[in-house]
C-alpha cells in the first residue's frame, strides 16, 4: 500500500502538484499557470497487464485501486468518449448504505466508508456531503418494511433512525402535511447518507490513477475482443488492438452491447432513467428526500439546483433521453410531496441508460470466458457503489477471487436462485 | 422619428411617440421597494431601463453588478424575484416579464442591498475562486466540510429564494393535434403560417412573446411598404380569420419528444396564460402545458445574438446590439445617453442607425473588421459618427455601471471613451435547440460562423434565422416555401402567393470571439461568472472536450443553458487547443428550451388529486357509522368503527374482534380484486396460472389458490369460484389486483394466445361484504329469505352461488378470512349501499358489528393467514407452508424456476408464529430474529417478523414471521431484535395458527 516514490515523475513527464489551499493561493498569485493536466491524456500502448473497458466511475476506481492496493499499474482504462460521459456524469449523486439484505448491506457500507475517506485518499475534493437520506413512509405496512430495513442496517453497525411524522415535519416543514393524498407517516433516516459531486468523483479517480501510472485513454471505443484458444487476450478498439492479461468490463448502460461483442448474453436489460435539475435557488432542502407514495426523490446541489428524479421510462432503450409522460409523473410526485417548489423552474432534464439486472443487484464476477471479468447490473444505484465497486473489482482482477463483501454478486445467481431482490419485485427489470 | 427628450421625469429614458406600448395605460410597479411607472406593453426590463435603472442584479460567484443584457428569454443577467409570499418566483428574467399594475420585483443574491452588496468581496478573492477551485481545497479537516465549508458555499450559491408555501395557483394540461406546427412568429414563421393556413391545413402557431412579429417588432423593417409591426397585424388578422388556425401567444415550445403520428414527434409547449396578470382570473390556470402532436413542423425560432468576450463586458450598460434596437424601436426606450457600438457584423450597424434615428448620436462605432461595406461607413459619416475599423474594445470600466471603455484602434493606439451604453454584436447563433432534443447534431457553417441545423427531427423544416438565413427576404421566402411544402405533405393544396417586397440587407460577419488584450475580467458565461481565464485553466488541466469544459467550469449550465455563452467558450477552447470549432463539437441542449415551472408539469395532479381516490359503494354508509379511513393503495378503507366515547384503537379493535367471534360482524371487502375469466379454456388457463388444480373444481365451489411469478416466487393468493363450466371468478388481494390482472393479460396474450379465454376486471362492478361470526347464517337466512338456501347442507363451506335476490343478481361465497362461519355476499356495485344497509338491519337483532381492516388483520393473524406482509415478493410457496399445494400433475407458471437450488434450500426462512415469553410485551413488525445468545450481526440474522397484532382472543401480542428452518424450531425461544423501535423481546416460536387450529368454526 506504500505510496509510490518519485520515480513516477520521470515516467509521467510531469510532477503532479498537490491540491491544497496553500498551492491554490500560491497559484493565484501567478495566474494559475503551473497547474498541469489533472490526468494524462494517454495514447494506447500495445499491451497492458489489465485493460478496463469503460471510463466511468467504476472503471476509473478499479484502476485506482489496482494500482494503489494491488500494485498493478500497467493498466489502461479505455473510454469511448470522454471520461464520465456515461452514467457517472448523469446521475443524481445520491450515496447511502441503507440496504436490507446481508448480501448487499456490507458492500454498500464499505462503499460509504470509502466515501468518507475519499478526499484524503484521492487528494481531490469530491464534495462528499453527508446531509442525510430520508425515505418517507405513508402507511403502516411501509413503516414495517422500513423498520425491517433499519434493523438490518443497525445489525451491521450502519446508522438508521425511524422518524415519526412529527419528526419529519420538524426537519422539512414545507412538505405537504395538510392536504396530501397519501399523508406522511414518517421516514427512515440515514444521516450518513447524502450526495457527492459526480464529475469530481470521476476526475478525482482519474487523476489519482493516472498519477500512479494508469493510462486513461479517451475516444477509444472497444469494438471487438481478441481470442486465442478460447481465452480473451485483448480488445479491438477504434485506436487499434490492445492486448491484455485480463480484461475488466465496467460499461454500465452499454453492458449488453459490449458483452455481445464477446458473444455473451447477460441477465441485463437496458432502460432509460431521467434526471432533472432546477434553476439554482438559495438553500431549501437540506438532505435527500424520497417520496414513498410516488416516484420522486430530490436533493439540492451545492450550486443551488434542485436535483431530482423518479421512475424509469419503462421500455428498453439505448437512447440517452426520456419522454414526457415520465417527466410529468416525476413532477406530479414533486408537487404531491412539496407543493412549495411549484414555481421553481426545471432547467434541464436528461436520460441515462441503466444496466438493469434481473434482481436489482449488481454483478462483480468472472465470466464464462477466461480473461474476461464483469462489473455490471448497477441499475440506478451504482453511483454510491463507485468506491466499493472499484475496490472489489480490483480485488477480483488482481486475485481471481471475489472480495468478501462482494461474494453475493455472482453471475450465476440467477440460475441458482440465490437472488438479491431488495424490494421483492422479481425478474422484471423495469420494476426494480 | 426625430430627436426627442425625456418624456417625464419618472421615465427619463422614454422616447416620445415611439414603440408598441400603450401610453394611455401607465402601470405602476416596484423594484427593490422603490416605485416606478411604465406602460402597458412594457416588459419589466424595458420599464426599468425607461426609469433609468441599470443595476438589476448580482452575479453568482463574484457578486458583480449586473444589468440588462438582452431583450429576450436568453437573458443571463437580469434575474429577479417576482411577486411575493406563496407566489414568489425566483430567477425570473426581467426581459420576459410583462408589466402589470402593482408588479413587485426584487433583486437577488445580494446583502444588505443591491448597490451595497457585501458578497462583492468575493471579487477580491477572484484570483483564488477560479474554475473548479473547490475541487482543490476544503479537504482538511474532513469534518469541517459538512460543518463549515459546505454550508458557507451553499448559502453563497443559489440565486433567488423559493417560496416555502404551497403554490396557490392552478395549472392545466391540454392536448392538440395539427397538420402543421409552426414554432416562432417572426417573419419566417408568419410567412409559413400564411401559406399553410391558406391551404386549409390545421395550423398551430406558437410564439413565446406576447406580441407576434419576432424581430419585426425590434427593427425598422418595411414589408410591402408598411412597417414590420403593421404587416404583422395584417397577417395576424388574416390568420385569426382562418378557421383552422390556432395562434398561441406567450407559448414556448420547449421540447421535442419521441412518439407522434406516422413517425413524427410530440412537442411540449408551455402557455403562460396568466403570468401577465397580478393573479390568475377566476377559473383560469396560471399556465397550461400543451402536448402537441403535429404531422409537420416548421421551426422558425430565429437566432440569438452573441456577445463578445472582452474585459468588463459584464458591466451594466453593455448590451446586445439587437436588444438596444428592441428597446428603442419596440419599447421607445433609450438605454443610455452616451452610447457606442462594438460589432463584428454588418447587422450591428443597424443599432447605430436606429439610435441616431431616435436622436442619440453614437460616440463611436467600433468594428473589429478592417474592411467594412462602404454603404455602412458612408451612412455613419452622414450621421457624423466616428468609425473605428479594425479596432476592438479592450476593456469596459465603471463601478456599478459602465462609465468608460478603452478602445484599441487599428494602429494599436489605445483611446478612452466616456460612455454609459455599449451595444455589442458578435454575430448570430441560429436557435437550433429544438433540432437537437432527439439527438440530432448541428452542423458548423463557416459562412455565418455558427452552428446551423444538421440532422433535424423527421417532418421538421427549419427556416429563416433559425436556419442561418439572416436576411428578411430569405426569412420570408423560406418560411412561405416551407409552409407550402408542409401543407402539401399533409394532403392540402398550397396556394401560390406573391412574395412580399422588402429591401436588401447586409449580413456579413467575421467572428471575433475574444479580445485577447483585455486586462480585466472578460466573461464568457455571465451568470456563472466563467471567464476567459477559466476556459484557459480548463484547457491547461485537460478539460478540453466541450462536455468536460462545461462540467469543470460550469460554462453553459446557468439558467440560460449557455444560449449566450457556450459557443464563445467553445471557440476560445478551440483556439487554445489549436482545433477547429466543428472538431470540438458542441454540447447537447436538453429540454426544456427555457425553464418551466415544476407545477406546470404536474398540472392538476397534486394534493388530493395526486392519484384517484377509489371509494367502495359502502363508503357513505361507513362514513355515517363514524368509520376512520385509511389508504389502501388508491382505495380508502374503513380502519375501524369507533363507538361513541371510544378513543383507543386497541379497545375498538378488541371490541370488534370479540363481537365477530361471539356474534356476527360485517366488513366491506369490495376492494379485493375480482377478475371474471370466461371461455372454453378458462379451466386450463387457471391450471396454468395457479400452482394447484382448478379444472377439477366443481361448479358452485370455491377453492383457495396460490400463483407464482415466472421466477418461482409467490405472486398472490386468493380464491377462485367456478360459477359455470366456462366461467370462473378470481379474487386477488387488494394490493395486487392490478399486478395479477397484468400478469394474466400477459399470459393470455403473449404466452398462450391460442387459448380461448377472456378476462375482465370486475372489481369496480361488485360490492362485496364479509358477514362473519357464529350468527352469520341466521343473519343471512333473515336477509335473503328464500332467495337461497344457506343451510350447512345446502351451502357448505366453500360453496358459491349466483342467485336472484329482490330482483338483483347476487352472489354468495362461503369463504372465511376471519376463521369464523362466514359468507361473502356480492351485489352489483350500484346496490352496494342498499345492500350494506339491508345487512345491518337484518343483523340488528343479532347485535351485528361493523368491523374494519384492523380487526380483520388481527383475526387473520390469529388464524395464521398470509397477506401482503408475507407475500412480499421474496417468499416461495414452501416458505409459507404451502409447498404441498404445488401440483405435480401439471405445469404452471413458476414451476421450473421454483426448483432452483436457492429457492428449494431447506435453510430458507419459513412461516412461523411467535408469542412473547413475557405476555405483557409488545411485538413489532420488522424485528429480526436472533438465536438466543448470538451476537448481533447480519451474519447471525435468522429471519424477521412480518406481521404483529394484539390478539383479543389470547389477550397478548402475537406475530407471524419468517424464521430460518422455522418449522423445525417450534417451541424454541429466540430473540426478536428491534433496535430501531421497541427494543428486543424474547419470543417463543409456535405454529402459525393461534386460534381454532382445527378450523371447526368455519365449518360449523
Ligand atoms: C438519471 C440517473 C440517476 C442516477 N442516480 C443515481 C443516484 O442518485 N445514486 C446512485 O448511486 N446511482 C445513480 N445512478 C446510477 C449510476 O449513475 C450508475 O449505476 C453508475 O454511474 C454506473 O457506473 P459507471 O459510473 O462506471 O458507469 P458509466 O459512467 O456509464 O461508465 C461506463 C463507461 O463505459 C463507456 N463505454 C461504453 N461502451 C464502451 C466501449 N465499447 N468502449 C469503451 N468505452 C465504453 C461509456 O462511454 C461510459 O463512460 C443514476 C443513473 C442515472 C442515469
Amino acid at each position: 500500500m506504500a505510496r509510490y516514490a518519485g520515480d513516477s515523475t520521470a515516467r509521467l513527464g510531469f510532477a503532479l502538484m498537490r491540491y491544497s489551499i496553500f498551492n491554490l493561493v500560491r497559484q493565484a498569485l501567478s495566474g494559475h499557470r503551473a497547474w498541469g493536466p489533472a490526468w494524462r491524456d494517454a495514447a494506447p500502448k500495445s499491451a497492458y497487464d489489465v485493460v478496463i473497458i469503460g471510463g466511468g466511475g467504476h472503471g476509473l476506481a478499479t484502476a485506482h485501486y489496482l494500482a494503489k492496493i494491488h500494485g498493478i499499474s500497467n493498466v489502461a482504462v479505455l473510454e469511448k468518449g470522454w471520461i464520465g460521459s456515461g452514467n457517472a456524469g448523469r446521475n443524481t449523486t445520491i450515496i447511502r448504505s441503507n440496504y436490507l439484505l446481508a448480501g448487499n448491506n456490507p458492500f454498500y457500507e464499505w462503499s460509504m466508508k470509502l466515501w468518507e475517506g475519499l478526499e484524503q485518499d484521492l487528494n481531490y475534493n469530491a464534495m462528499v456531503s453527508q446531509r442525510g437520506v430520508l425515505n418517507l413512509y405513508h402507511s403502516d405496512a411501509q413503516r414495517d418494511t422500513y423498520a425491517r430495513r433499519g434493523n438490518a442496517m443497525r445489525m451491521h453497525g450502519v446508522d438508521a433512525e425511524l422518524l415519526d411524522a412529527e419528526a419529519v415535519r420538524r426537519m422539512l416543514p414545507f412538505l405537504d402535511f395538510n392536504g396530501a393524498r397519501f399523508p406522511i407517516h414518517g421516514g427512515l433516516l440515514q444521516r450518513r447518507g447524502g450526495t457527492a459531486r459526480h464529475d469530481a468523483v470521476v476526475w478525482g479517480y482519474a487523476r489519482a490513477a493516472s498519477d500512479r501510472g494508469v493510462d486513461i485513454i479517451q475516444n477509444c471505443e472497444v469494438t471487438g475482443f481478441i481470442r486465442e484458444a478460447g481465452t480473451i487476450v485483448g480488445v479491438e478498439t477504434t485506436r487499434g488492438s490492445i492486448r491484455a492479461g485480463k480484461i475488466g468490463m465496467a460499461v454500465a448502460g452499454s453492458t449488453s452491447r459490449v458483452a455481445e461483442l464477446a458473444g455473451l448474453k447477460l441477465p441485463i436489460e437496458s432502460h432509460v432513467l431521467q434526471a432533472f435539475v432546477s434553476e439554482a435557488i438559495k438553500p431549501f432542502i437540506p438532505g435527500v428526500v424520497t417520496f414513498g407514495a410516488g416516484h420522486f426523490y430530490i436533493s439540492q446541489s451545492d450550486k443551488g439546483g434542485l436535483v431530482f428524479g423518479g421512475d424509469l421510462d419503462g421500455y428498453n432503450s439505448y437512447a440517452q433521453r426520456g419522454n414526457l409522460p415520465t417527466v410529468e409523473d416525476v413532477c406530479e410526485g414533486a408537487m404531491a410531496l412539496m407543493p412549495a417548489i411549484g414555481r421553481v423552474r426545471v432547467l434541464r432534464s436528461w436520460g441515462g441508460v441503466m444496466d438493469m439486472s434481473m434482481d436489482g443487484s449488481p454483478i462483480i464476477d468472472r465470466t464464462v470466458i477466461a480473461g474476461l471479468y464483469l462489473n455490471a447490473g448497477w441499475c440506478y444505484g451504482g453511483f454510491k457503489a463507485t468506491p466499493a465497486s472499484g475496490w472489489c473489482f480490483a480485488h477480483l482482477l488482481a486475485r481471481d477471487e471475489p472480495h468478501a463483501v462482494a461474494r453475493a454478486y455472482r453471475l450465476d445467481r440467477f440460475a441458482t436462485g440465490h437472488l438479491l431482490d431488495e424490494r421483492g419485485v422479481g425478474a422484471q427489470p423495469n420494476l426494480h | 422619428m426625430n430627436a426627442s427628450g425625456p418624456q417625464e421625469s419618472a421615465q427619463p429614458n422614454r422616447l416620445a411617440g415611439a414603440g408598441l406600448i400603450d401610453r394611455i395605460r401607465p402601470l405602476s410597479f416596484q423594484f427593490d421597494g422603490k416605485r416606478y411607472t411604465g406602460f402597458d406593453g412594457d416588459t419589466l426590463a424595458s420599464a426599468l431601463l425607461a426609469a433609468g435603472v441599470r443595476l438589476v442584479g448580482r452575479s453568482f460567484k463574484y457578486h458583480r453588478p449586473r444589468g440588462i443584457l438582452t431583450a429576450g428569454s436568453e437573458e443571463p443577467n437580469a434575474l429577479v424575484e417576482l411577486r411575493s409570499g406563496s407566489r414568489r418566483e425566483a430567477n425570473t428574467r426581467a426581459t420576459v416579464v410583462e408589466l402589470f399594475e402593482g408588479l413587485e420585483a426584487r433583486s437577488q443574491n445580494r446583502w444588505p442591498s443591491l448597490a451595497l452588496d457585501v458578497g462583492a468581496v468575493n471579487s477580491l478573492f477572484a484570483p483564488i475562486f477560479v474554475a473548479g477551485f473547490y475541487y482543490k481545497t476544503f479537504m482538511w479537516p474532513a469534518v469541517l466540510w459538512e460543518k463549515l465549508y459546505e454550508p458557507v458555499i451553499r448559502r453563497a450559491a443559489g440565486l433567488g429564494r423559493a417560496s416555502t408555501e404551497a403554490d396557490p395557483d392552478t395549472y392545466e394540461k391540454a392536448y392538440a393535434f395539427c397538420d402543421v406546427l409552426i414554432i416562432g412568429a417572426g417573419p419566417a414563421g408568419l410567412a409559413a403560417a400564411l401559406s399553410t393556413a391558406r391551404s386549409g391545413a390545421r395550423v398551430i402557431l406558437c410564439d413565446e412573446d406576447f406580441l407576434l412579429g419576432g424581430r419585426l417588432n425590434g427593427e425598422r423593417y418595411e414589408i410591402d411598404g408598411v412597417s414590420g409591426p403593421a404587416w404583422t397585424r395584417q397577417v395576424e388578422a388574416e390568420l385569426r380569420a382562418s378557421p383552422e388556425t390556432r395562434i398561441l401567444r406567450r407559448t414556448t415550445v420547449f421540447g421535442v419528444y419521441d412518439g407522434g403520428m406516422s413517425g413524427t414527434h410530440t412537442f411540449a409547449a408551455l402557455q403562460r396564460v396568466s403570468d401577465h396578470l397580478a393573479i390568475p382570473p377566476a377559473h383560469q390556470p396560471r399556465q397550461r402545458l400543451w402536448r402537441i402532436i403535429a404531422q409537420r413542423t416548421v421551426l422558425a425560432a430565429g437566432a440569438l445574438e452573441r456577445p463578445i468576450v472582452f474585459g468588463g463586458n459584464d458591466r451594466p450598460g453593455v448590451m446586445m446590439a439587437s436588444a438596444v434596437r428592441t428597446y428603442v424601436n419596440r419599447f421607445g426606450v433609450i438605454p443610455g445617453r452616451h452610447a457606442a457600438l462594438f460589432t463584428t457584423s454588418d447587422d450591428g450597424w443597424k443599432t447605430a442607425f436606429d439610435l441616431a434615428a431616435a436622436g442619440v448620436r453614437l460616440a463611436a462605432i467600433i468594428d473589429a473588421r478592417s474592411v467594412v461595406a462602404p454603404v455602412l461607413t458612408e451612412e455613419a459619416k452622414r450621421l457624423d459618427t466616428r468609425v473605428f475599423c479594425g479596432a476592438q474594445v479592450v476593456d469596459a470600466h465603471g463601478s456599478r455601471a459602465l462609465e468608460r471603455i478603452t478602445v484599441r484602434e487599428d494602429a494599436g493606439r489605445l483611446s478612452q471613451l466616456q460612455i454609459d451604453t455599449l451595444a455589442v454584436s458578435g454575430g448570430w447563433n441560429p436557435n437550433v435547440a429544438l433540432c437537437t432534443h432527439l439527438g440530432g447534431r448541428p452542423r458548423w457553417s463557416d459562412a455565418i460562423a455558427a452552428f446551423v441545423p444538421g440532422d433535424v427531427p423527421r417532418g421538421m423544416a427549419v427556416v429563416g434565422a433559425a436556419a442561418g438565413s439572416f436576411s428578411l427576404k430569405d426569412a420570408l421566402r423560406e418560411g412561405a416555401a416551407a409552409g407550402a411544402a408542409a401543407a402539401e405533405a399533409t394532403g392540402f393544396k398550397s396556394v401560390k402567393h406573391r412574395e412580399p417586397r422588402v429591401t436588401d440587407e447586409l449580413t456579413a460577419v467575421v467572428p471575433l470571439w475574444c479580445v485577447s488584450e483585455s486586462k480585466t475580467k472578460a466573461f464568457v458565461d455571465f451568470q456563472h461568472d466563467v471567464t476567459r481565464e477559466d476556459v484557459a485553466l480548463a484547457a491547461r488541466e485537460g478539460f478540453s472536450s466541450v462536455e468536460l469544459l462545461k462540467r469543470y467550469t460550469t460554462l453553459g449550465m446557468a439558467t440560460d443553458q449557455g444560449k449566450t455563452s457556450s459557443l464563445n467558450g467553445h471557440a476560445i477552447m478551440a483556439a487554445l487547443t489549436e482545433r477547429a470549432i466543428p472538431e470540438l463539437g458542441t454540447t447537447t441542449s436538453r429540454p426544456p428550451y427555457t425553464p418551466v415551472a415544476l407545477a406546470a408539469f404536474a398540472g392538476v395532479h397534486r394534493g388530493k388529486h395526486f392519484k384517484p381516490t377509489r371509494l367502495t359503494s359502502g363508503h357513505a354508509w361507513a362514513e355515517g357509522r363514524g368509520a376512520t379511513f385509511m389508504e389502501s393503495g388508491e382505495w380508502l378503507r374503513a380502519q375501524w368503527f369507533a363507538a361513541p366515547g371510544e378513543t383507543d384503537w386497541l379497545t375498538i379493535i378488541t371490541r370488534e374482534v370479540r363481537a365477530v367471534r361471539s356474534g356476527v360482524g360485517v366488513c366491506d371487502v369490495s376492494t379485493l380484486g375480482k377478475i371474471d375469466i370466461q371461455g372454453e379454456d378458462a379451466a386450463a388457463f387457471l391450471d396454468r396460472v395457479y400452482i394447484n388444480l382448478f379444472s377439477t373444481l366443481p361448479i358452485g365451489k370455491v377453492r383457495y389458490g396460490l400463483m407464482l411469478r415466472e421466477d418461482g416466487l409467490v405472486l398472490d393468493d386468493g380464491t377462485s369460484a367456478r360459477l359455470a363450466p366456462q366461467q370462473y371468478l378470481m379474487s386477488t388481494t387488494t394490493a395486487n389486483a392490478a399486478k395479477v390482472m397484468r400478469h394474466l393479460e400477459h399470459a393470455r396474450q403473449v404466452l398462450w394466445p391460442e387459448l380461448d379465454v377472456q378476462i375482465v376486471s370486475v372489481t369496480e362492478q361488485w360490492a362485496q361484504y364479509a358477514i362473519a361470526g357464529p350468527n352469520a347464517r341466521r343473519l343471512l337466512e333473515r336477509l335473503l329469505g328464500d332467495a337461497i338456501d344457506v343451510s350447512n347442507a345446502a351451502f357448505p363451506y366453500l360453496a358459491c352461488a349466483e342467485f336472484s335476490w329482490r330482483g338483483v343478481t347476487a352472489r354468495l361465497f362461503r369463504i372465511s378470512f376471519s376463521g369464523e362461519l362466514a359468507y361473502e355476499l356480492a351485489v352489483p356495485a350500484r346496490y352496494g349501499d342498499a345492500a350494506i344497509r339491508a345487512i345491518m338491519s337484518a343483523g340488528e337483532d343479532f347485535g351485528i358489528t361493523p368491523y374494519g381492516i384492523e380487526a380483520l388483520g388481527a383475526m387473520r393473524i390469529e388464524k395464521g393467514h398470509v397477506t401482503g406482509n408475507e407475500l412480499n415478493g421474496t417468499t416461495t410457496a414452501a416458505d409459507l407452508g404451502l409447498g404441498r399445494m404445488m401440483s405435480k400433475k401439471k405445469d404452471f407458471i413458476g414451476r421450473v424456476l421454483a426448483r432452483r437450488a436457492g429457492l428449494a434450500d431447506a435453510n430458507r426462512a419459513a412461516l412461523v408464529g411467535i408469542k412473547p415469553t413475557d405476555k405483557s410485551a409488545r411485538l413489532y413488525a420488522g424485528a429480526h430474529f436472533l438465536t438466543l445468545g448470538a451476537e448481533v450481526s447480519l451474519q447471525n440474522d435468522q429471519g424477521y417478523v412480518t406481521s404483529v397484532a394484539f390478539s383479543p382472543m389470547l389477550g397478548h401480542w402475537i406475530g407471524l414471521g419468517l424464521l430460518v428452518r422455522g418449522q423445525e424450531r417450534l417451541g424454541e425461544r429466540i430473540r426478536a431484535h428491534s433496535p430501531i423501535r421497541g427494543g428486543d423481546v424474547d419470543v417463543e416460536v409456535v405454529a402459525s395458527v393461534f386460534f381454532d387450529p382445527e378450523g371447526a368454526r368455519l365449518q360449523s
